[in-house]
């Protein structure tokens, strides 16, 4: 069987698509007061179980890396390294306006402002904080990207590894981590 | 050569259906536990999507060889475990291969169940994180409390019926009846020691989601921990028949043994659902109490009957 045949090509990626999008496994890294509409979403009224979302407590085991409210430089740098220990497939949902345009925290002296220019983001979820609803809102957005191949972060942050690096480097003043954290 | 083919078929034939009854079992657990929650739950077949998600991830971890080896003698103690297994009273299940189910003996047994977390065990230390390192001492502790109970209902059956091979056990029973019935504190105390066996709740401190990052596993991602999956959900569908063998009379067919197994699958589910988590010596408190003073009750009784 030719492999690179297209019809092959295609029943492969609907498969893979369908068992990425439907099994999304996720690391909540409550940075900020964002971490708070988790627990509802995930518990009995919102129930994200049922859409095959789950909790899951360490990089190695995660898909999706939720980056829940504003990031200080200190937190930045536990971000980059779970990010970095996350296997491929990986994806990142970044919460609130804060991971936007800095939002309440714009003109703050160790926060980042936009989350884009450290790690790759594929879905932001505007609001402050976004309810349980527009989480789960994001979250399907991220399952149409995934099944359309369209959430390529990782391979994205893996071409632009430099230009990361260097944003990275500019806010991190004590870098004292390996250059790829495996 | 045919003979050896049929061998391999029907071995392989059993792996497949231990994995998918398994995963299947894992599948209806969860979402029993979601309805006891009040939540609707994950569809019956989620572990399924799951494990084939997981064995597409890319798996760049390196810690060691044994970090590499510890999945597959996992895997490789459940399928063993599981051929050792009857799966039906009658001989094979598939119609035209032969099943690989030797007449094994029950003390064998014991000692291979326990082969696949000492290997686990050993791949989890080379990982180097601590929350693992707990999780594997929490979890050997908690064999040491459960395996005392299930050694002595055991032993106490094998006393009874004079026998240690486990068709000899569903010869014995198709005689003189169920063990569950004549041999009833074996059967208390193995219920009791399956608590402990499957580590749902209260009994899940080895895993403890959450308290432990993920407890053993927790260094182990991509196809490592579908590995894992899969060799747990063949080893609980081994344990169980295991268990519907000693004690059930094993079954005739596919059906009955789903009902049986399952039957004997919600009692730690259940149990599990409403409870929330011991903490360590509090799990082999409660499994040196009630459960070893059944088990001296049952070899009492199984010597003086």
């Amino acid at each position: 069987m030719d492999t690179n045949d297209k019809g092959v090509r295609k029943i492969v990626d609907m498969i893979t698509g369908f068992a990425r999008s439907n099994s999304l496994f996720m690391l909540a890294y409550g940075t900020g007061c964002g971490d708070i509409e988790i627990p509802p979403a995930m518990t009995s009224r919102y129930d994200w179980e049922r859409f095959g979302y789950r909790k899951m407590a360490t990089p190695r085991q995660a898909d999706v890396l939720l980056i829940s409210g504003y990031l200080a430089t200190k937190t930045l740098k536990r971000v980059i390294r779970s990010y970095e220990q996350m296997q491929e497939p990986k994806y990142v949902v970044a919460f609130g306006s804060c991971t936007i345009n800095g939002g309440m925290y714009w003109d703050s002296y160790n926060t980042i402002k936009m989350l884009d220019h450290y790690i790759p983001v594929d879905v932001y979820i505007n609001g402050c904080m976004p309810r349980p609803e527009a989480v789960m809102s994001g979250l399907f957005d991220l399952q149409e990207q995934i099944k359309k191949g369209e959430a390529n972060g990782a391979q994205k942050y893996r071409e632009n590894l430099e230009w990361y690096r260097g944003n990275q480097k500019k806010v991190i003043k004590n870098w004292v981590m390996p250059e790829y954290n495996w | 050569m045919e003979d050896i083919l049929k061998l391999l078929g029907g071995a392989a034939a059993t792996m497949l259906l231990a994995f998918v009854v398994g995963a299947t079992y894992g599948g209806l657990v969860r979402k029993i536990i979601a309805r006891t929650q009040n939540r609707v739950g994950p569809p019956w077949y989620q572990n399924f999507v799951d494990i084939s998600k997981l064995y597409m991830k890319d798996t760049a971890v390196h810690h060691g060889v044994m970090q590499h080896i510890g999945p597959a003698f996992a895997i490789t103690a459940s399928v063993t475990v599981l051929m050792f297994v009857p799966v039906l009273r009658e001989g094979g299940w598939f119609p035209w291969f032969e099943n690989l189910n030797f007449k094994g003996d029950i003390i064998f047994l014991i000692y291979m169940m326990v082969f696949g977390s000492l290997g686990m065990a050993l791949g989890i230390g080379q990982t180097g994180n601590p929350n693992a390192s707990i999780g594997v001492s929490r979890g050997l502790s908690m064999m040491v409390g459960y395996e005392i109970p299930f050694v002595l209902s055991l032993v106490s059956v094998m006393v009874q019926t004079h026998t240690t091979s486990i068709t000899g056990l569903m010869e014995w029973q198709t005689q003189n009846g169920w063990l569950m019935f004549e041999a009833p504190f074996a059967f208390i105390t193995m219920l009791l020691a399956i608590l402990g066996m499957f580590h749902y709740a209260p009994f899940d401190i080895a895993h403890a989601p959450s308290e432990i990052a993920s407890g053993p596993p927790s260094e182990f991602g991509g196809k490592y921990l579908a590995m894992m999956m899969t060799s747990g959900s063949i080893f609980a569908f081994a344990k169980l028949v295991f268990l519907v063998d000693v004690f059930m009379n094993g079954a005739s067919n596919l059906v009955m043994l789903v009902v049986k197994t399952l039957l004997l699958y919600m009692v730690p589910v259940l149990y599990g659902a409403v409870s929330p988590r011991y903490r360590t010596e509090q799990a082999i408190r409660y499994l040196w109490g009630w459960p070893v003073f059944f088990g001296i009750i049952a070899l009492i009784y199984s010597i003086y009957i």
